[in-house]
């Protein structure tokens, strides 16, 4: 989406707003100028725009209120986070314009003919690599989701959209490198424990990755759904850790310190540790475990008695979705939703249940089952062992409360 | 030409073959050396030890000034926070309903210090700062958290030999913990 298209948000929410009015068609009002027979629709009665009119093509103007969902009154927003609007997706690839974002010291500006990755540390051959360099390296693409750590805070679960919730996870293609053959280039010293990736940011972001999860799945990534990264994700090459969580798969990548220890950084030790009611913190806390959440009908929207589906998206950093199951009266009993395939690793899935409203108030909820047999918790059974004050890895159920007048609101508030 | 594209063709199918099992044998040959001099102007991670800390030396006096010409219009004159995280006090709360996590109370390792606000603060400016200015820095924020006196003068020796209160504070990850 180009910027100018940015700059005219306030008809675009309003436009937003009315779409959301109009689930469960309650859209009397607009039916007058709607183009039903025997009226010949505009479109047919003249030519339409030209080809290439857009040479890099943005979405309907009809569809301009579909924008990522940044937080206001922030103190500042160089070091923030803005969510995918996961309400108003289909499918689980998010389009790269609405991918979440979380920095730490803002978007740099990044010409990809001057950017190098330095490789060095307890490696055979140090070495530097120019992007050309990186995309001669036999690649591969696989569909990843990426979660931030916090998603949401254990206290920050009064958002009234799914967004406002969960709305810092996305999922898209993946294309670039392994890690490990690049690892292999460079050749690893016997001692080589952790790789500290380091960004070209002005946060510098640091990260240290286990060699083990360096020599599997990891990638360093320069594309995203078919396209190079935007600018946001890491352009032009990222650490993509599958799995784990996001701040560590570092963007805007320029080095790669291959070590016997962690760097124990700002980033691994006061934040991303989750402080536990005893007073310790866990550290290195890597995995993003299973969880879910039904985002039609999901906060803010509006339904009406009669058929709904029910559809969300369920994740886990442990591997593939076994089964989502989504209670419709407030968790007394839950069903089975069908998946759509593809169920893939580490990837967003699509879930979705049939289900007729019969106008009563109720909550309805849907809790994911990964492959390892874990089960999505519930709030209190996690807060139960964590407390409310380790911020970090809250993957707990998110109730949407349906009131008689089939307003959906979050079940938290 | 072909005997090249014949011997990378082979070396894929070897490394997909032996995906994560053999090591330093497949190489492609792509990218340069990167020379000592090279590593060493980028390389500027510091270890939790201090073992990586470099020449030089700063006075929490000198850290005072600097903090308050480019800190405290975020972090408060005296580290309470602003706009900036809260650096000082908190110590014993972490345990408590309403913890505060500050460089004092929660982080462990005192060159750790050095390392972050030698790559990223202050955040209008980052590595904008001298090593002596940054171990001043450091020194005067370990003095807001009583963990330096007002004359104290650092270094790399006598930075990596402050034991910060919470370094004992860090447990390993123990999940799957919730069961249904």
């Amino acid at each position: 989406m180009s910027d100018s298209d940015t700059t005219i948000p306030a008809r675009r929410r309003f436009l937003v707003q009315g779409a959301a009015a109009a689930v469960g068609a309650v859209a009397g009002s607009a039916r007058a100028q709607e183009a039903t027979p025997p009226g010949i629709p505009d479109g047919m009665k003249a030519p339409g725009a030209d080809v290439g009119s857009q040479t890099y093509g943005t979405p309907s103007r009809f569809e301009a209120g579909l924008v990522r969902n940044v937080p206001k009154g922030l103190k500042q927003y160089i070091s923030a986070s803005s969510r995918t609007p996961l309400q108003d997706l289909d499918g689980i690839l998010t389009p790269n314009g609405l991918f979440y974002e979380r920095h730490h010291g803002g978007i740099p500006d990044i010409d990809p003919a001057r950017h190098r990755l330095l490789i060095h540390g307890l490696v055979e051959r140090p070495l530097v690599l120019t992007m050309e360099d990186i995309r001669r390296f036999p690649s591969e693409s696989h569909i990843y989701f990426l979660e931030c750590s916090g998603n949401p805070g254990f206290e920050a679960i009064k958002g009234k959209t799914a967004s406002d919730l969960v709305g810092l996870v996305s999922c898209a293609e993946w294309t670039g490198v392994r890690l490990a053959t690049i690892l292999r280039e460079a050749g690893l010293k016997p001692e080589a424990q952790w790789v500290v990736a380091e960004g070209a940011d002005s946060a510098a972001m640091t990260r240290s990755i286990p060699i083990a999860k360096c020599l599997d799945d990891a990638l360093l990534v320069y594309s995203q759904n078919g396209e190079r990264l935007r600018p946001q994700q890491g352009y032009p090459l990222r650490v993509f850790l599958p799995g784990f969580e996001g701040n560590m798969s570092v963007k805007w990548l320029r080095r790669l310190n291959v070590s016997a220890e962690p760097a124990y950084s700002r980033e691994e030790t006061s934040k991303y540790t989750d402080l536990m009611p005893d007073g310790t913190a866990r550290q290195f806390t890597f995995v993003m475990e299973a969880k879910s959440i039904i985002t039609r009908p999901s906060g803010t929207q509006r339904i009406a008695p009669g058929f709904h589906e029910i559809t969300g998206i369920a994740w886990t950093g442990r591997g593939r979705i076994r089964g989502v199951q989504v209670t419709t009266d407030g968790g007394k009993t839950w069903q089975d939703a069908v998946l759509q395939e593809p169920v893939l690793n580490r990837a967003l899935t699509r879930f979705r249940l049939p289900w007729t409203w019969d106008g009563a108030p109720t909550t309805i909820a849907s809790r994911a089952i990964d492959e390892t047999g874990y089960v999505q918790p519930a709030f209190e059974d996690l807060t139960a062992v964590r407390g409310l004050k380790s911020f970090y890895h809250n993957n707990a159920v998110v109730p949407w409360r349906i009131a008689a007048d089939g307003e959906v609101a979050n079940g938290y508030a | 030409m072909a005997t090249r594209e014949i011997g990378l063709v082979a070396a894929s199918c070897l490394l997909l073959g032996l995906a994560g099992a053999a090591w330093g044998a497949e190489r492609f040959g792509i990218g340069r050396p990167a020379t000592e001099a090279e590593i060493a102007a980028w390389n500027i991670d510091i270890d939790r030890d201090g073992l990586k800390l470099p020449p030089g030396r700063g006075s929490v006096t000198h850290g005072r000034e600097i903090f308050a010409a480019q800190c405290a219009s975020c972090h408060g004159a005296t580290g309470e926070g602003g706009l900036g995280e809260r650096l000082a006090g908190g110590r014993g709360t972490l345990a408590s309903a309403k913890p505060v996590k500050t460089v004092g109370s929660f982080w462990p390792y005192a060159p750790t210090l050095f390392d972050y606000i030698r790559r990223a603060m202050p955040m209008n400016a980052p590595q904008s700062l001298s090593d002596d200015d940054v171990y001043a820095v450091s020194g005067y924020v370990l003095h807001l958290n009583g963990l330096a006196p007002g004359d104290a003068v650092f270094d790399a020796r006598s930075l990596a030999a402050i034991r910060m209160p919470n370094r004992d504070g860090f447990v390993p990850d123990p999940r799957p913990d919730v069961r249904p």
